[in-house]
């Protein structure tokens, strides 16, 4: 287990939980009561712990080692699921994954960026920096969607956009442009939720839709916390700072009614029960989809206009 | 003239570069280092006579430069506050109230509407000097309604990108104008009118990333750096140095992202021209 630093003190109680394991193995005396009043304990330490967290605490969250990525809540979400590589024009882009999948008999296409689970994949994965093939890959995804009628679900979780020479070369602007601009007119249901970092052009390039969600510890902005800092204020002391004034949790972006809900999250994050967590997300993506498919694609796409078009605050003399 | 006489009487936003002297204002070339007097910049559509640099101007200086100064301002009165009481070293209020003081403007878009060779068109120009022309809410709704004016009057659209990318002191709803300038602009290319995107130096970041890469032509200034990200942060990213014209207009016309280039001395008649071309009367 990785505790983060908010964490020490759930950490002292597994240690101590630990201890008594130890004892417990050497079969003299019972501990059954013991343990059950730690475990008691750190569920309730937990609870207490996570529900007073600050903005940078769950930046912290949107980035724990453990936390499922995409692959994982796909693999557990659809019964069946064919990845599909490729943008057609360059190549195969690691940072997003893609593919057709089956919800409990329903079609969908399924993309999201992906971090890596290890070292070496988080290299592979360009730690869910994608390229511009990636958002291609992304849009030629959702051009078979609209040609086969199926709804769209996009994960999101990425540092932002890969900023690198090729990257540049091959219009990593012009890619992430391309896509809002098609979002916008996509004549099928595009649903799309944060499930862990969500960082400016990179994250909304995939991430125009119907309805946008937010799990619980994730986060949403315009540029991350260590950017603002550096620019803002000139170095990367102040990235706790930042993330309390950019206001970039769940609750904050649904507070300004830039997101459409949040998932919560299981006592401790999904990382502290996966399973959970990807049967909570399941719950809400069949919602979402059946209710948007009862809506007729020019009231759909209407509505997606009207809605990123009031976003927006400003004073008018 | 009307704008050669207003040129005459200052560069709109290059206050900073401009040094007091005993016969009237200088101005340092950025491309050369040459020094210019303001007179022969202005005699030169703001370019240094030397080297071609084209000096970093302002809304103002396009309007009047392809307008020939008869225009119509138009949303003039939106403006940005400090929604999310947003405080770095400075407070985003102290930040708006001091880039008004500099310029004067509301915020880092104008729009105006006028003729360019008989023909109207509305052109919606970044301002670099207003918080490093970035873009809120405020160039967002200003780009929103721009598009429904084309749309009613049936008017083509020019916007004039100048910009580091989105307002931080706006967080989430700066980023979102990228998803709201983009859906405007696919209603305004579903009314079948010309959207033209002039990209100046710089044009970076989100703006790139929505309606700067979005025309139905887009087209820049020479020697314009362009691109997603900045090029201080490639660097400390990949660790290497960048290859010489790295994200400058000329690299991204070889790398197919631009329609041509355009020298300012020609702007108005290629504008003019493109306006001609499109327009079925
Ligand atoms: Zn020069």
């Amino acid at each position: 287990m990785v505790f983060l630093e908010f964490e020490e003190p759930i950490e002292k109680l597994y240690g101590q939980l630990e201890k008594i394991m130890d004892v417990a193995d050497q079969g003299e005396i019972d501990v059954q009561d013991k343990i059950s009043e730690i475990e008691s304990k750190i569920r309730n330490k937990r609870k207490e712990i996570y529900a007073g967290l600050n903005g940078w605490q769950k930046v912290q969250l949107s980035r724990h080692p453990e936390r499922p990525y995409t692959l994982y809540y796909i693999n557990q979400i659809c019964k069946s699921f064919t990845e599909i590589h490729g943008d057609r024009y360059f190549g195969d882009d690691k940072a997003i994954v893609g593919g057709l999948g089956k919800i409990d008999g329903q079609s969908v296409v399924i993309l999201g960026h992906q971090k890596g689970v290890n070292t070496k994949m988080r290299q592979y994965r360009n730690f869910g920096m994608a390229n511009p093939e990636g958002y291609r890959k992304a849009l030629r995804l959702m051009k078979l969607a609209e040609k086969f009628d199926l709804p769209v679900i996009c994960l999101i979780d990425t540092p932002g956009a890969f900023p690198g020479i090729e990257a540049e070369e091959r219009g990593q602007a012009e890619a992430i442009a391309r896509n809002l601009v098609e979002m916008a007119q996509l004549k099928v249901p595009i649903i799309c939720y944060i499930i862990g970092e969500g960082a400016s052009g990179g994250a909304i390039g995939i991430g125009l839709g119907d309805r946008v969600y937010m799990l619980e510890f994730t986060w949403y902005s315009v540029i991350s916390p260590e950017s603002c800092s550096s620019i803002l204020w000139r170095n990367w002391d102040h990235k706790a700072e930042a993330a309390e004034q950019l206001k970039l949790t769940s609750e904050d972006m649904l507070g300004f009614g830039l997101i459409d809900g949040v998932i919560s999250e299981p006592n401790g994050g999904a990382h502290s029960n996966p399973e959970k967590m990807a049967k909570l997300l399941k719950k809400q993506i069949k919602k979402d989809i059946a209710e948007l498919s009862e809506v007729t694609v020019k009231k759909r796409i209407d509505t997606r206009l009207k809605k990123y078009n009031s976003m927006g605050r400003f004073k008018t003399k | 003239m009307g704008w050669f006489k207003r040129l005459s009487e200052g560069i709109q936003t290059s206050t900073t570069q401009k040094k007091e002297a005993p016969d009237g204002l200088w101005q340092q070339c950025r491309g050369c280092g040459k020094t210019n007097t303001v007179k022969e910049l202005s005699n030169n559509y703001l370019k240094c006579p030397d080297c071609n640099h084209h000096v970093r101007i302002g809304s103002f200086d396009y309007f009047n430069l392809l307008f020939d100064g008869r225009y119509k301002e138009l949303f003039k009165s939106i403006f940005s506050y400090n929604f999310l009481d947003f405080e770095d070293v400075k407070s985003y209020d102290e930040r708006l109230e001091s880039a008004n003081e500099k310029t004067t403007l509301n915020d880092a878009l104008t729009v105006a509407i006028g003729k360019i060779k008989r023909k109207p068109i509305i052109i919606a120009a970044m301002d670099f000097a207003f918080i490093g022309g970035s873009m809120g809410s405020v160039v967002g709704e200003k780009i929103s309604q721009a598009v429904d004016y084309a749309i009613k009057n049936k008017t083509p659209l020019m916007i004039i990108s100048k910009s580091g990318g989105a307002r931080m002191m706006e967080s989430a709803f700066s980023l979102m104008q990228m998803a709201k300038t983009s859906v405007k602009l696919a209603e305004l290319s579903r009314e079948g009118i010309p959207y033209f995107s002039f990209l100046t130096d710089p044009t970076t970041g989100g703006v790139t990333a929505s309606f700067a890469m979005l025309g139905d032509l887009n087209f820049a200034e020479p020697n314009a750096l362009i691109g997603f990200a900045g090029p201080r942060v490639i660097k400390e990213t990949i660790k290497k140095d960048l290859p010489e014209g790295f994200q400058r207009s000329e690299f991204l016309l070889e790398h197919g992202f631009l329609d041509f280039i355009v020298d300012r001395q020609e702007l108005k008649d290629k504008i003019g021209d493109l306006l001609h071309f499109f327009s079925k009367s």
